[in-house]
């Protein structure tokens, strides 16, 4: 086979969902009243990253054939610490930015330590977890509150050159920056190798238990951008725990959107984020056809109830009757 | 249970050989699950002296026994080597269910308990054909069907404004005396337990669940219609999720669309505290009600306290990653 032959077949997922975003977009915003302006994109961009962000958290982990149920909650508590942090002076701000990365990477790091090194299920051991961050988040902001350095929520939810919508910029530097680096390194490639065969990986000498605590460590990093983003777009901290559990459920079928196996071992964060874009643009086709609000959490299941049964059908891949009873 | 007694007796040496044949048997999970609920009532009475007082025990059985219901199905699930994720709308949707059901006239009133339920089993058999047939992982196809059940939820309450009001019988079950000084939930949660230890200990159908939890592919190879008995485990962990909506519906007297958040948590660590092996095919009943019985008082001790929510939820999490820690670990790498 050709060279490109072999990059179509990997990125087959990625390049779906991008299909399937563009096609979803189209529709979107050519019902949209206001047709395809700067403003509809910015918004739409706006909701998109935030979904965007927490998909690529996710991914990272189900890449190793795990999966995080607190991605959500380390989102929220992220966005309650962020109210309190990042205000005031420049410099205050920036020492407040990096307080909140730093404390997604601590509770990544939780986790990966709780499931790697206390070779505990990934499920049970991230909604434990999970619960403890809310409670984290609680403590921080029992009510709705808060406020952030203006300025700079601003121009990160502004548009660059008045045209293009400064969160997709950021969103595309930190992919650079994080995602790029990673599934090129050593502890990437072993992130990967652990979710496709672990007893293969470790019989091959690759460094898997680091491996995944990279990626579940920089999975907590991920979400906590996130709850930056959402500090920005709402000016306040909030403590919501539906809020934090709807962000971990779309995560799931943004992965499953973007081509991400659940099995591990396959998809990429480029294909997430497409699948969170297109989620929510999914989403979003609701208002601009008039349909009731109210049929909104339906909807949405639906999709994910569709996505993640076409995604995860393992029937797909059985090829003689013993493999159906794993 | 059979199967740990050497492990015991080998790690305890001659302190083991001592010890009344009942404890040698018994499973050190569900010992050290007793023992923190002895521990529990200890502190708390040092706290307040009415918490040894029959009255407030009683009580805590009560309230137990809803969490006992739901983690019963939650139970034969783990055993599976499952998880069902769909608990908090199942326990939502059978509370309002039965009390839409209950606006339809006598005949609604009549069947409102077993329409709830209905409506449980319902969410329990798509779980179960995802599970066993398309080989969906159960995580997944329990969270999706609970936002879709969630979605249904949502738009019927918004649309009808239904009623929510429990019927009689409703609240009969939940806080009747059909023997004087033991409250109705406590004996629904005895007979349903009764059941439960029958069928796992005493049928093919039980001895199945465990085997599947060991190594589905070999109870498979021995004949054993796999998917089936999967498929049954999840329409029952639905309804008995739906009951216990029912029954918490008829204890606050009213359905609430959030009232079984409060429930997905606190039944997998019930489950998980009471040494039932997550990755399945280990684990006693007995265990399940002591983690049920551990849980209640646990946030009985923590509301006498005035711990705040956000407490609540971070010692929670601590206690279950910690006894995780200690007897739920995975066998080291290969």
């Amino acid at each position: 086979m050709k060279d490109w032959r072999y990059w179509l077949a990997e990125q087959r997922g990625t390049l779906l969902a991008f299909g399937i975003f563009i096609v979803m977009f189209v529709i979107y915003t050519s019902n949209h009243p206001a047709g395809f302006t700067a403003n509809v994109v910015q918004t739409a961009a706006n909701k998109g990253v935030l979904l965007a962000f927490v998909a690529m958290a996710q991914t990272l982990v189900v890449i190793t054939a795990g999966i995080d149920l607190s991605v959500g909650m380390i989102f929220l508590l992220t966005n309650c610490l962020a109210s309190w942090l990042v205000v005031g002076t420049p410099m205050q701000t920036t020492l407040g930015v990096i307080a909140v990365l730093a404390v997604g990477l601590l509770c990544g790091a939780i986790n990966g330590a709780i499931v790697i090194y206390g070779r505990l299920q990934p499920i049970v051991a991230t909604i434990a977890t999970g619960a403890v961050y809310y409670g984290i988040g609680l403590l921080l902001r029992p009510f709705p509150g808060g406020s952030v350095n203006e300025d700079l929520a601003d121009a990160m939810t502004g548009r660059v050159f008045d045209v293009v919508p400064a969160s997709l910029v950021v969103l595309l530097a930190i992919v650079l920056v994080i995602w790029v680096p990673f599934s090129r390194s050593v502890l990437g490639r072993a992130a990967y190798a652990a979710g496709s065969s672990e007893t293969a990986a470790y019989m091959s000498g690759v460094p898997i238990r680091r491996g995944k605590f990279a990626a579940y460590t920089l999975a907590g990093l991920l979400a906590a951008i996130g709850g930056l983003f959402l500090t920005f777009f709402t000016y306040t901290g909030d403590a919501a725990y539906a809020s934090g559990n709807a962000y971990t459920l779309f995560s799931i079928a943004a992965v499953v959107l973007g081509g991400v196996s659940l099995f591990g071992g396959k998809g990429s964060a480029i294909g997430a984020i497409f699948g969170a874009l297109a989620f929510r643009t999914i989403g979003d086709l609701l208002f601009v056809f008039d349909f009731d609000p109210l049929w909104q959490p339906l909807f949405q299941g639906v999709i994910l109830l569709v996505a993640v049964s076409l995604g995860a059908f393992a029937l797909f891949r059985v090829r003689n009757r013993l493999e159906w009873f794993l | 249970m059979s199967e740990t007694t050497p492990m015991v007796g080998k790690s305890n040496g001659g302190i083991a050989g001592r010890m009344p044949k009942f404890i040698r048997r018994a499973d050190p999970a569900v010992l050290t699950a007793f023992a923190c609920i002895v521990l529990l009532l200890f502190l708390g009475s040092l706290y307040s002296r009415s918490f040894l007082s029959p009255e407030y025990l009683l009580q805590q059985l009560k309230v137990a026994s809803f969490l006992g219901v739901i983690a019963t199905g939650m139970m034969l699930v783990v055993l599976l080597g499952q998880i069902d994720l769909s608990v908090p709308w199942s326990v939502a949707a059978g509370a309002m269910m039965a009390c839409a059901a209950a606006a339809y006239g006598p005949a609604g009133v009549v069947l409102a308990i077993p329409f709830g339920i209905f409506c449980g089993v319902l969410i329990g058999i798509v779980n179960g054909i995802g599970v066993a047939y398309l080989r969906i992982p159960s995580m997944i196809i329990t969270l999706a069907t609970n936002a879709v059940a969630q979605g249904l939820m949502v738009v019927y309450t918004g649309g009808f404004s239904p009623q929510d009001s429990a019927t009689g019988a409703m609240r009969y079950l939940a806080t009747g005396f059909a023997i004087p000084g033991v409250p109705n939930a406590v004996i629904i949660w005895a007979l349903i337990g009764a059941a439960m230890v029958f069928v796992l200990t005493r049928t093919g159908f039980g001895r199945t669940v465990y085997g599947i939890g060991n190594r589905e592919r070999a109870a498979y190879l021995s004949g054993i219609d796999t998917r089936r008995v999967v498929m049954i485990a999840f329409a029952v962990s639905g309804g008995l999720s739906a009951f216990g909506g029912v029954l918490l519906a008829g204890y606050a007297s009213k359905a609430a669309q959030s009232m079984g958040d409060a429930y997905l948590l606190p039944s997998i660590a019930a489950v998980v505290l009471g040494g039932t092996s997550i990755l399945g095919g280990r684990g006693s009943y007995l265990g399940t009600v002591a983690g049920v019985i551990l849980i209640t008082l646990l946030q009985s001790i923590l509301s006498v306290m005035q711990m705040p929510e956000a407490g609540r939820q971070i010692i929670y999490g601590v206690v279950i990653v910690a006894m995780l820690l200690l007897y739920g670990r995975a066998p080291a790498s290969r």
